[in-house]
């Protein structure tokens, strides 16, 4: 672990804790498609937990994140209710958007996150369009953009970064590259060795860092919202992860080559940071399992709820579509 | 060209539509200041104030409300919907109407929908403004776009014709809390200098000293008449009003409907008219084909064939590109003669 800062005891296991909330979900609801209870499609985020607790752990709760159509965990660690979340994946009224938007649509304004968009690089001009609210209106907050390898390849993204980087907006671009643009390579999207080399074409800071190692997630994210919070302006953050799934649920991964993936799984962020704790006697392992079965419970308790939630009425379909 | 609006004859406040609406914008932005504009070459000081003049002067006094943008439509547009998700109020200036398309996008899947997504939570208060009409510049700055969005749920569409409608439904528009697309014709603006238009039609009126709002999804029947029923927005709206003019010599009394709004539509004031009339012709600039006006006869017809004594008639512009040259393009634009043939054709 690389450690620039000290952090208490409880921030610590705060982010173990993030983490393995997010792991812990996406594994259950991953069960609940595949035994038909949650319908349509799932696209999950396992293995890339420390790219979404260690920026979101580096935001305040007014700030303001997007995310693309791989927004649990980002929604998770921005705060969103457990059980909003979860009712949503049902399509239940009580979901976060009424059961009108689903999994590739969940967010909350008032935890800090816009419904998610699920048109690759979208987010990414509406996301700077909070940074231009926050600017115009004098506020000391920052929002931040998630999008992935294959996102970086949308005009909308060099749009966007570009109006920020003009405007000198408080935007945090956060490229999450699992390698993966659904089943096609990131260097076959790019030909830039790292993705935030981009950077230089709008004159802004651009770094990449090992994604995997929460801590090293939070201090970059930190330090870039520091800037921008500051009136330093944007910064593009490549943060290297792996999705340890396929890009949706019924996606066998034939493309990955399997050394990769082993040393993918070998390097993935949770049993990592949890070795690291252990080792700097953070947590025990028998604490650490018992924080396992805690949190466990908690998300069956959300399923619970949801699935004795109330269906919405068909045509309640009609309503919502203006104010 | 008469002017359609305001009791006064003395031309006190006789305004453009350029003008209307740069007042209009004017006393929003003072208004809430949450309302602002953004697009290409709108405050440039020493530049143009928009393409069509629209923003011309105010530079100096709405500096921190006016947002000149690099040539960006999809990433300023979708910048804007994020901002109005936030709570403020955008009002766009999409230099022609045809560089929508690139922006296609934050409009269809992000502006119009992230209400519903949201399942009520969100709301999208932006406004954008676009140019369309054929005014001699060839295919990509000449299209009618107003057919690509009246199909969009969640989006409303305006079509304001005269000065007074202009600044109304501007007003009406930035302060609805839906997102709104607003149609402005070339040669409707009145611009002087670089927005000038040859062939430009006179479309100001009489603006009221006191704040109005004209409401959206309200129509309005400029010409009353008991033989025939024409919608027309627009351009189309004063081209039939000549042509009703001249049918009037004939003895032929048409009633002139102009919607301004497309979505939502005022059907109440078109079933009225049409339950008088019993027949109905429908003016488009654009393509036949797709047209927003097939929509409404489709609708009439299924709606009101107890009352019509004919089948709506269209009338638009056939399906090609819009061309350059001025004889071609006079051929592609709908003309009075075009209507007063449908009209005597259908009273036959």
């Amino acid at each position: 672990m690389t450690l620039k800062s000290t952090y208490s005891k409880a921030a610590l296991l705060g982010f173990y804790r993030d983490m393995l909330l997010i792991r812990t979900l996406e594994e259950r609801i991953g069960y609940l498609f595949l035994e038909g209870v949650i319908s349509g499609t799932l696209h999950q985020s396992l293995g890339q937990e420390a790219v979404a607790v260690g920026v979101c752990s580096a935001l305040n709760k007014d700030d303001v994140i997007t995310s693309g159509h791989r927004p649990h965990g980002h929604a998770i660690a921005k705060g969103l209710d457990l059980t909003a979340f979860m009712m949503e994946l049902f399509g239940k009224t009580g979901g976060c958007c009424g059961g009108k938007g689903g999994s590739m649509h969940v967010g909350d304004l008032s935890v800090g996150m816009i419904p998610s968009i699920a048109i690759v690089g979208a987010n990414v001009p509406v996301g700077t369009g909070a940074g231009l609210t926050f600017k115009l209106k004098k506020e000391p907050r920052v929002a931040v953009c998630f999008t992935g390898d294959g996102g970086v390849a949308e005009g909308a993204f060099h749009e966007a970064v570009n109006i920020a980087a003009v405007w000198n907006l408080p935007v945090i671009y956060v490229i999450e590259n699992n390698r993966y643009a659904a089943s096609t390579h990131y260097s076959k999207n790019s030909k830039l060795e790292h993705l935030s080399d981009v950077a230089a074409a709008y004159g802004i800071p651009g770094v990449s860092i090992d994604g995997n190692d929460v801590l090293k997630v939070y201090e970059t994210a930190r330090d870039a919202v520091d800037r921008a919070r500051n009136g330093g302006g944007p910064t593009i953050l490549e943060a290297m992860t792996y999705r340890l799934i396929g890009h949706n649920r019924r996606d066998p991964c034939n493309y990955m080559p399997k050394a990769e993936r082993e040393e993918a799984k070998a390097n993935e962020p949770i049993k990592r940071f949890e070795d690291y704790l252990v080792s700097q006697d953070h947590i025990s392992a028998r604490d650490a399992e018992q924080m396992k079965l805690e949190i466990e419970a908690l998300v069956e308790q959300s399923v619970q709820k949801a699935a004795g939630a109330d269906d919405p009425l068909p045509e309640d379909a009609l309503k919502d579509v203006y104010v | 060209m008469s002017t359609f609006e305001g009791t006064s004859k003395s031309m006190a406040n006789q305004l453009s539509i350029s003008q209307a609406l740069r007042e209009g914008l004017a006393e929003e932005m003072s208004r809430d200041p949450n309302v602002f504009c953004m697009g290409e070459d709108i405050s440039i000081p020493g530049g143009w104030g928009g393409v069509f003049t629209v923003t011309l002067g105010l530079e100096e006094a709405y500096r921190d409300q006016l947002l000149d943008t690099p040539i960006s439509e999809l990433g300023y547009i979708g910048v804007a919907v994020g901002a109005a998700i936030m709570g403020m109020r955008p009002v766009v200036d999409v230099q022609y109407g045809d560089f929508l398309f690139l922006a296609m996008d934050q409009i269809v899947n992000q502006a119009a929908k992230m209400r519903y997504m949201s399942g009520g939570k969100t709301k999208v208060p932006i406004v954008i403004r676009a140019p369309v009409g054929a005014t001699g510049r060839g295919a990509q700055h000449a299209q009618n776009l107003e057919r690509f969005f009246v199909g969009v749920p969640g989006l409303k569409v305006v079509c304001p014709a005269t000065a007074y409608d202009a600044k109304g439904l501007l007003k009406s528009a930035i302060r609805d809390d839906n997102p709104v697309m607003m149609f402005e014709h070339k040669l409707l603006y009145g611009s002087k200098g670089l927005g000038q238009a040859t062939g430009a039609v006179d479309a100001s009126s009489d603006i009221p000293e006191e704040d109005y709002t004209v409401p959206i999804g309200e129509g309005i029947v400029r010409r009353q008449g008991s033989d025939v029923t024409i919608i027309a927005t627009l351009l189309m709206m004063h081209v039939a009003m000549n042509a009703a003019e001249e049918l009037e010599a004939e003895g032929v009394k048409v009633e002139v409907i102009d919607p301004r709004s497309l979505s939502p539509f005022d059907w109440d004031l078109v079933e009225e008219s049409v339950m008088k009339t019993t027949r109905v012709v429908i003016v488009e600039e654009g393509p036949k084909t797709g047209g927003w006006s097939a929509e409404i006869a489709a609708s009439l017809g299924s709606k009101m064939s107890d009352y019509l004594s004919a089948p709506v008639v269209r009338i638009a512009s056939p399906d090609i590109p819009v061309p350059f040259s001025p004889r071609m393009e006079s051929y592609y634009r709908p003309n009075r003669e075009d209507i007063k043939r449908a009209v005597l054709k259908l009273i036959e």
